[in-house]
């Protein structure tokens, strides 16, 4: 995931797929079968059920002790996993010692279930609704409330710090008893998550007097008409981090402007559009000690003409000698580009994408952006802006580049040559999303050999099943070239003409591929069944409008308890073949629905999603979706 | 917008091989819109194909209609570029026009289109230039200042700001200039 396009912090860290390497959610849960448990002592085991630790229960006291002294250094889930099923003692050890709990899927373990087995949680992480639901494909109310996490989280975590989540839906409601639950309550994170307005805001931070950080990355805030910014309290904040950006609604700027005056240890603030350059200035003067910083509009508010306060923009950005994450830039007037100058050559960080400017607009910029690491911009700049950045920016990890017109057939002002451009200057480029309206295999397998140190490689030719544009093949070759050179490829998004030859190569090379998804691709079953045939570490699978069947949805049977889930739209499966699998394994949480509320029944479905789950069939699913249950 | 797709329409859709079955172009408007303030009404995603909907398999997709959800963009993306474009587009078409100002060193530019009123200009270019313009009246112009704030128009006169329609002057002001002193005051009296 990882939204947030600076260096990765400690909570975008945890969001992020590509950082995640913990194994599949342990199955084993609940007490260990006995005849399966080791006991650390090494008396051979005698009772069947029973601890041996009652025959010798010293040296097992000293060793938990001793374990669970250890184990609070031990952060990676991983490595907390493979700790828990060495044995019984060392699985409690593990439970107490877990401070932070990751919840991959809200569905695959119920709240009281994680509450009971780890007990002195600090912070939370919660995902909830499939990707593919952020792009219309899943009606509303799905599901992903909220709401049974926090009231059992209210009752087992007093002493709660911190909660993420990730496309969750939360209510004013839910925010409310947040805020009421947890005394200590720091850092709240809500990352393309919706249902709730400004009044819940206003609870939290009125409420949550340690708070610490307020992090809202994509998600859709009503407007209550709340002035949430006059809640915070009057004397002075811990806030580290404010982060609004994506809020809609206009804000109380001269409560805003206190707000920063009594925060000291500010350091990440991110305005919405609704903050001009004057406000803006008004408060960067206020708070030097910016590292991150998100402009707001970078333009005039309106009804004021350029001139009638020249402000030294200039000077405000100078004096902000820690800034290195720069984004914003909403309503970008191009004459106040060069206030931004000063901070350049210390940026690691920059987010143009709101901001439709062109390459010679870009190119006084981002030639002193010798420090950047992750850049997102427009397809505004063209390949010659490209161009421009693959000069510079020697040290670039990470690139995004988003379409200002997101239509197949619009005119596509980055193209192969934009690619190919930055393979060649950006050698340790780690991850790219790039939207484009053409391509050749031959740009893509340059970079596949440029770029070594890949792990996530996402082109989206935005024609749908468009080939080669100048050799007129199938972009087979291009992705195969990914799968077979960048050797550390976690997470890959196909896109273009794409025979199975594609996914043969996709299941033969891409052995540590986590995350894959796949739009108009592929000939046939044969296309899938490579794919869950190869991928021995495939967690997460989005595919929509290709033809695959019921007999590659057989194929995977072997795999599919290791996997987060599985999303298959628009394909050509049938009912039958979904139940299949829901007979085959029990395990799984088989849901078919349709992609519009309104349809009558019928035998027809649009979707497949299905996943994992300790708990069996959520009961909280709506009217469109059907979870196939075969009877026990 | 269409006119353009099909001028760009190479016409693969009918010429790509593809064994499977032709995708489901769906076109819905979708029922999660509704916290949101609704987007330009030229975002493809909300027209209606009903027809399409009903045919899960066999028949052949309309041709360059747009895709629920294709390209992948998150809907909040979309609507801000939206608003982005919007705001070019009238900043684009904003007349710019220079003001100087006799005995000023530099000439400003200004935005006709920020001001709704001949009060409004006049404020801002007495609060840009800090001077104060008189009092105006149809017979006497400017009255009680030695300023006069003056335009030329498209026939190159220069002309007393205040004497035609708002509209018109907007329309036809291509710069301005605060005349001071005897000039000024001789294009005050009666024109």
């Amino acid at each position: 995931m990882s939204e947030d396009p600076s260096i990765p912090s400690s909570s975008s860290s945890q969001m992020s797929e590509d950082d995640d390497r913990s194994p599949p959610l342990d199955l084993i849960d609940g007490p260990i079968p006995s005849s399966k448990s080791r006991n650390c002592s090494g008396v051979s085991g005698s009772g069947v059920g029973t601890s041996v630790e009652n025959t010798v229960p010293y040296p097992d006291q000293v060793l938990e002790n001793v374990l669970e002294n250890v184990l609070c250094f031990l952060t990676s889930r991983r490595d907390r996993s493979s700790a828990s099923l060495v044995c019984k003692s060392w699985y409690r050890a593990e439970a107490l010692t877990r401070s932070e709990l990751f919840i991959g899927n809200c569905y695959a373990v119920s709240p009281r279930r994680a509450t009971a087995r780890f007990t002195r949680v600090r912070a939370v992480t919660i995902k909830g609704k499939p990707r593919f639901a952020d792009f219309n494909l899943m009606p509303a109310n799905w599901g992903a409330h909220l709401a049974p996490w926090v009231s059992s989280m209210a009752k087992a975590y007093p002493w709660l710090e911190k909660l993420c989540l990730k496309r969750m839906s939360v209510t004013d409601d839910d925010l409310a008893l947040l805020a009421e639950s947890f005394a200590g309550f720091k850092e709240l994170v809500l990352v393309c998550c919706d249902g709730f307005g400004t009044s819940g805001l206003a609870v939290v931070v009125s409420k949550c007097r340690q708070l610490r950080v307020l992090d809202l990355t994509e998600t859709e805030v009503m407007d209550d008409d709340v002035d949430w910014i006059c809640c915070f309290p009057e004397s002075q904040t811990f806030l580290e981090s404010l982060m609004f950006d994506c809020v809609e609604c206009h804000i109380n700027f001269e409560a805003l402007e206190k707000l920063v005056a009594r925060s000291p240890s500010l350091k990440k603030l991110r305005l919405n559009r609704h903050v001009s350059i004057g406000q803006l200035y008004r408060l960067m003067v206020r708070a030097p000690q910016l590292t991150h910083l998100g402009t707001g509009s970078f333009n005039l508010s309106e009804g004021m003409a350029q001139g009638d306060q020249e402000l030294d923009y200039v000077s405000a950005f100078a004096a902000c000698k820690s800034l290195v994450c720069l984004s914003g830039f909403r309503e970008i007037l191009l004459d106040y580009i060069p206030a931004i100058y000063p901070v350049c050559s210390n940026l690691t960080s920059l987010n143009l994408s709101y901001a439709n400017i062109t390459a010679e607009q870009l190119k006084p910029v981002i030639s002193q952006c010798h420090k950047l690491q992750s850049f997102w911009v427009l397809d505004s700049i063209c390949d010659e802006g490209l161009k421009a950045v693959a000069t510079t920016c020697k040290e670039l990890r990470e690139l995004r580049v988003f379409p200002v017109n997101a239509q197949e057939d619009a005119e596509g002002p980055v193209s192969e040559v934009g690619l190919e451009a930055i393979s060649e200057g950006c050698r340790k480029l780690r991850s790219i999303l790039y939207f484009c309206q053409r391509m050749t295999n031959a740009a893509v397998i340059a970079m596949s050999k440029n770029c070594s140190e890949l792990v996530v490689f996402r082109l989206c030719i935005m024609g749908r099943r468009r080939p080669d544009h100048v050799t007129g093949e199938p972009m087979d070759e291009g992705f195969g070239a990914i799968v077979m050179n960048c050797k550390k490829l976690t997470r890959l998004a196909v896109s273009g003409l794409l025979t199975d030859r594609a996914f043969s190569y996709i299941g033969k090379y891409g052995k540590l591929v986590r995350t894959l998804s796949v739009a108009f691709a592929g000939d046939s079953d044969l296309g899938l069944k490579y794919v869950l045939e190869g991928c021995h570490k495939l967690q997460k699978l989005e595919i929509r409008d290709s033809p695959f069947g019921d007999t590659a949805l057989c194929s995977g049977l072997h795999h599919y308890y290791n996997m987060r889930f599985l999303w298959m739209s628009s394909c050509s499966l049938t009912r039958q073949g979904c139940w299949a699998i829901a007979r085959e394994l029990p395990r799984l949480v088989v849901e078919v629905m349709k992609s519009n509320e309104g349809e009558e029944e019928g035998d027809n479905f649009d979707t497949l999603y299905m996943y994992r789950s300790l708990e069996g069939p959520r009961d909280d699913i709506p009217q469109f979706v059907e979870i196939l249950r075969p009877g026990i | 917008m269409e006119g353009k797709a099909h001028e760009n329409d190479l016409n693969l859709k009918a010429t790509e091989l593809t064994l499977g079955l032709p995708g489901r172009d769906e076109i819905s408007d979708l029922p999660n819109q509704t916290k949101k303030r609704s987007p330009p009404a030229d975002l493809k995603n909300e027209e209606g194909n009903p027809d399409a909907k009903n045919a899960q398999k066999g028949t052949a997709p309309p041709a360059k209609e747009q895709i629920v959800g294709w390209p992948p963009i998150r809907s909040y993306r979309k609507n801000s570029l939206q608003v982005n474009k919007n705001t070019e587009a009238e900043t684009a078409a904003g007349i710019y026009v220079k003001v100087s100002m006799d005995g000023a060193p530099y000439l400003r530019k200004i935005d006709l289109r920020v001001y709704k009123c001949y009060p409004e200009l006049l404020k801002a270019l007495e609060v840009m230039f800090k001077f104060t313009i008189g009092q105006y009246s149809e017979r006497e112009g400017y009255k009680g200042s030695e300023y006069a704030p003056t335009y030329e128009d498209k026939d190159g006169d220069w002309m007393l700001v205040g004497d035609v329609p708002w509209d018109m002057f907007m329309s036809s002001c291509k710069k301005l200039r605060i005349m001071k002193g005897s000039e000024a005051r001789g294009l005050g009296c009666g024109v």
